[in-house]
Order: C-alpha cells, then structure tokens, then sequence
C-alpha cells in the first residue's frame, strides 16, 4: 500500500505525517509512507489546501489533520 | 545543519563579539530601548490583546468550512465572486503560511486563474486577524481599518490588472486530476457558530477597552468601567456554549490549533520587538535606538510623494517575519515616520519580499512578477498619499 503525505513542509504537514505513521502502526498494515513536498506535483494532484493525505493515488483528506485512528480506518477498508 | 553551516555560525559569532561595540555610549543607549520597549509590549499588549486573537485565529483554522470559501475559487467558479472571495478570504484560508502557495498555484493553474489567484496572493498575508489586530492595537484602529479596506481593495484591483495585462495567455489551461475540495465535517447550526464567534470577537474587543481621554466621560468611560463585568459574562456565555455545543476532540483541536500560532508567533514577535527597540529606540522620549531619527524623518517624514515612495519600495523588498511589520512600524512612527508612509509600507510589505518574489517568479515567470511588483508598489504609494492627505 502507498500512502502519500502532499505538502510544502510546514507545521501540519509533519504533523500529518506522523499521524499516518502511527495509523500504519495501529492498523498493521504493510505500506509505503512517502512525502509529497513539491509544489507543482500537489497542485497537479488536484489538492487546493494541504496537508492532504492519498492512499493508493486516491485523496482521502485535505486541508487539516485527521487523527491516528481515522486514517487506519481508511487504510483498513484500502486493504481489505 | 551541516558541518560547514556550523563553522560560519561560529565565526560570525566570533566575528560579533569582536567588533561589539561594548564602550560606545550609543550602542548601550540601544540596548537599554530596545529592552525597554520588550517590557512594555510585555505589559501592555500580549495577554489581553493575544491571547484571546490566537484563540479566535485558532478557531477559524478549525471551525470555518474552507470547503464553501474553496468552492468560489474553482475552475467553475464565476468570475464577479472569485475576485471578491479571494480578496477576503485570506482570513479563513491564510491562517497557515505555507498554505498560499500551493493553494495560490492551483488557483492560477487550475482554478479560478491568474486574476483571483493574484487577488488571493497579495490579500493572504496582509488581511489575516491576527495582523488585523495587531495592527489595530498597537497602531491605532485608524491604520488597522485603513490596512484592511486597502488589502482587500487592493487585492481585487491588483488581480483584475494581471487578468487585464495578462489575459491572452489565460486560454491555454492544464487539463489533469480533478480539483479536490477539502473535508468538510459536519458542525453546528450557523446561528450557533455565530454566537460563538461573536463571544470571542466581544472579548478581545471589551477586555481591551480603552480609558477614556481626560474628561470624555459619557458612553465610552461606562464601558470602560463596565469592561471587566462585560467581559466576565461574555467569558461565562462561551464556556457554556463550549460544554454545550462542541465535542471534546473538536475543543482539543481548537486548542491545538491556537497553541500552534502562538508557538509559531510569539518567537518572531519578541524577536521583531527586539530589533525596532533597538534600531528605532524605546517607548519613552530620549530612548534612542541606533537609526538616527532625523535620517527617518527625512526619508519617511510627511506625507511627501517621495517618502511614500521610498516606504512601498522598502517594504516591498524587504522581508518581515510574520506579525514584525507591526513593531517596526511602531518604532518608525514613533521616529517621525508619516501616517501615508506608514499605510504605504503596510500595504506593501506583507504581501511581497525578495525570497517570496523568487518563489513567485518560479510559478509565474519574469514578466508577471515584475508587473506585480510594480502595481503593488505603484498602489501602495498612491494609497499612502491619499491616507497622508486626509485629515
């Protein structure tokens, strides 16, 4: 699974990413997590407010922080 | 940070202590106002006036749907709204600076195009509340109000000139992914979000009530002598609408999210107070900085086509951490710096400095950089010398 971190770096964005570090943790899956950091490539993704997060290429949120527990959520029902 | 970025750090350091001017009169005098100025920002402005705009700050962050705002800027979007929403909606959107650019590009490529995206860009981090406010407190409601009115004029203006200069290059669009809007969780009744901001607005606004001048009672002083009671009964009617009406998680974001501005801003403040006290002298008359104040008044002083000028060209190229414009400028004001300078400088320091003009220049390229560049500081100055002018 490949989950993908979109934005420029900023407070949010690292807090995201280690919300989604802990959610591959709780929901045991196996995956990629990746940093998407690059302006034109976010824009290109279609996402207007970051952080946004993408599992398998598909944008689950954008514009704030879900929590741990919601993004295992969405990697369990991307797994199953 | 690398070996080689150490070393520098370590040799200018050396380097400042070894030209420290330690005997010098002046440098001390320098020391002393700019310490002295730290103090009375202390006492006078950072718990009553901050400490309720970061919560206010905060709960736009987390309680305004960003999604309704985002929705007017899209590919779809007609053009009579996105240049007004994108003028204004700095203040829902901008709260988080590292958000505008993206956000900036996919509007220029793929939303709403060059003209809102521009408008979007130059309002962002001028019209924020928490600069609004600052700006409102320590320099005066007059400025605040002036700062307001002007970005978000501005911006509309500034965005229809670029669509203007620019629009025979606006056919050819990106086709690709389509746009994501942002989540939008479900939230309360708007009258419910309404009461709730107005409950914040009100207390920041009472608890810094100010005293009456000398002698002018009437409706004003008995508010001013009221302002504790007012404000206690504004704080009591939020926290029952907090038990209320919010979800635990959601007042755990909220805290979250005004904890993070003032982790973000109160740093780059201190640090900006610090430099004008030093620079531009204390508080009290005959606390010199180091900047001779008859070289400000020249420069800045009156109301002069020139010093409004020489204040949009500063401004534009020079860079203020975020919230720092406000000290400065205080300092500068204090050293005989005119009110149109000062608006001029207002209007166009946020918006641009040299390291955003390179990152602007890599989304739109030389040619609509420099017509930016030009509007914004051709604006600013006319605005500075009307401002100057009024009575």
């Amino acid at each position: 699974m490949r989950i993908e971190v979109l934005g420029s770096g900023c407070a949010k964005c690292q807090r995201l990413y280690a919300e989604a570090e802990r959610a591959v943790a709780e929901a045991g899956v196996a995956a990629d997590l990746v940093k998407v950091e690059d302006v034109p490539s976010i824009v290109a993704r279609g996402v207007m407010l970051t952080p946004a997060l993408a599992v398998d290429g598909r944008i689950v949120s954008s514009g704030r922080v879900p929590s741990a527990s919601e993004i295992a959520g969405w990697l369990r029902e991307a797994a199953a | 940070m690398s070996e080689r970025a150490k070393l520098a750090v370590m040799l200018g350091v050396f380097a400042t202590f070894w030209f420290l001017p330690v005997g010098s009169e002046r440098f001390f005098e320098a020391v002393r106002a700019s310490l002295s100025l730290a103090k009375w920002y202390a006492q006078e402005h950072v718990l009553l006036c901050l400490v309720p705009a970061f919560f206010i700050a905060g709960a736009i962050a987390v309680f305004v749907s960003q999604g309704a705002v985002i929705r007017y800027l899209g590919p779809g979007a007609k053009k009579r709204f996105a240049y007004p929403v994108a003028a204004v909606s700095g203040v829902i959107l901008a709260v988080c600076s590292c958000t505008v650019l993206p956000l900036f590009a996919s509007i220029h490529k793929r939303g709403a195009g060059l003209g809102p995206a521009i408008a979007f860009l130059y309002s962002g981090p001028a019209i924020n509340v928490l600069a609004i406010i600052l700006t409102a407190r320590i320099l005066g409601p007059e400025l605040g109000i002036a700062r307001a009115v002007g970005a978000i004029a501005f911006a509309v203006v500034i965005g229809l000139a670029m669509h203007l200069a620019f629009r025979h290059e606006e056919a050819a669009r990106e086709a690709a992914a389509a746009l994501v809007l942002p989540d939008d969780r479900p939230a309360r009744a708007l009258w419910q979000d309404a009461l709730y901001f107005a409950s914040l607005v009100g207390i920041l606004v009472f608890a810094n009530w100010g005293a009456p001048r000398d002698g002018d009672g009437g409706w004003w002083g008995a508010v001013h002598g009221l302002r504790w009671v007012i404000t206690g009964a504004l704080a009591l009617g939020l926290a029952a609408m907090l038990l209320r009406w919010f979800e635990r998680d959601e007042l755990a974001g909220w805290v979250d999210a005004s904890w993070g501005f003032a982790k973000q801003i109160m740093p780059l403040l201190l640090g900006g107070v610090l430099v004008a006290g030093f620079l531009l002298g204390g508080p009290a008359s005959g606390e010199r900085g180091v900047i001779p104040e008859a070289w400000i008044a020249q420069a800045v002083g009156g109301n002069s086509l020139s010093a409004n000028f020489v204040a949009s060209f500063v401004g534009a190229f020079m860079y203020f951490a975020t919230l720092t414009e406000v000290p400065i400028l205080e300092g500068l004001l204090r050293s005989g710096m005119g009110k149109g300078p000062a608006l001029a400088l207002l209007l166009a320091g946020p918006a641009l400095s040299l390291p955003n003009m390179l990152v602007i220049r890599s989304v739109l390229g030389n040619r609509k950089t420099a017509v930016f560049i030009v509007l914004v500081i051709t604006l600013s100055t006319i605005a500075g010398v009307i401002f100057g002018a009024l009575p």
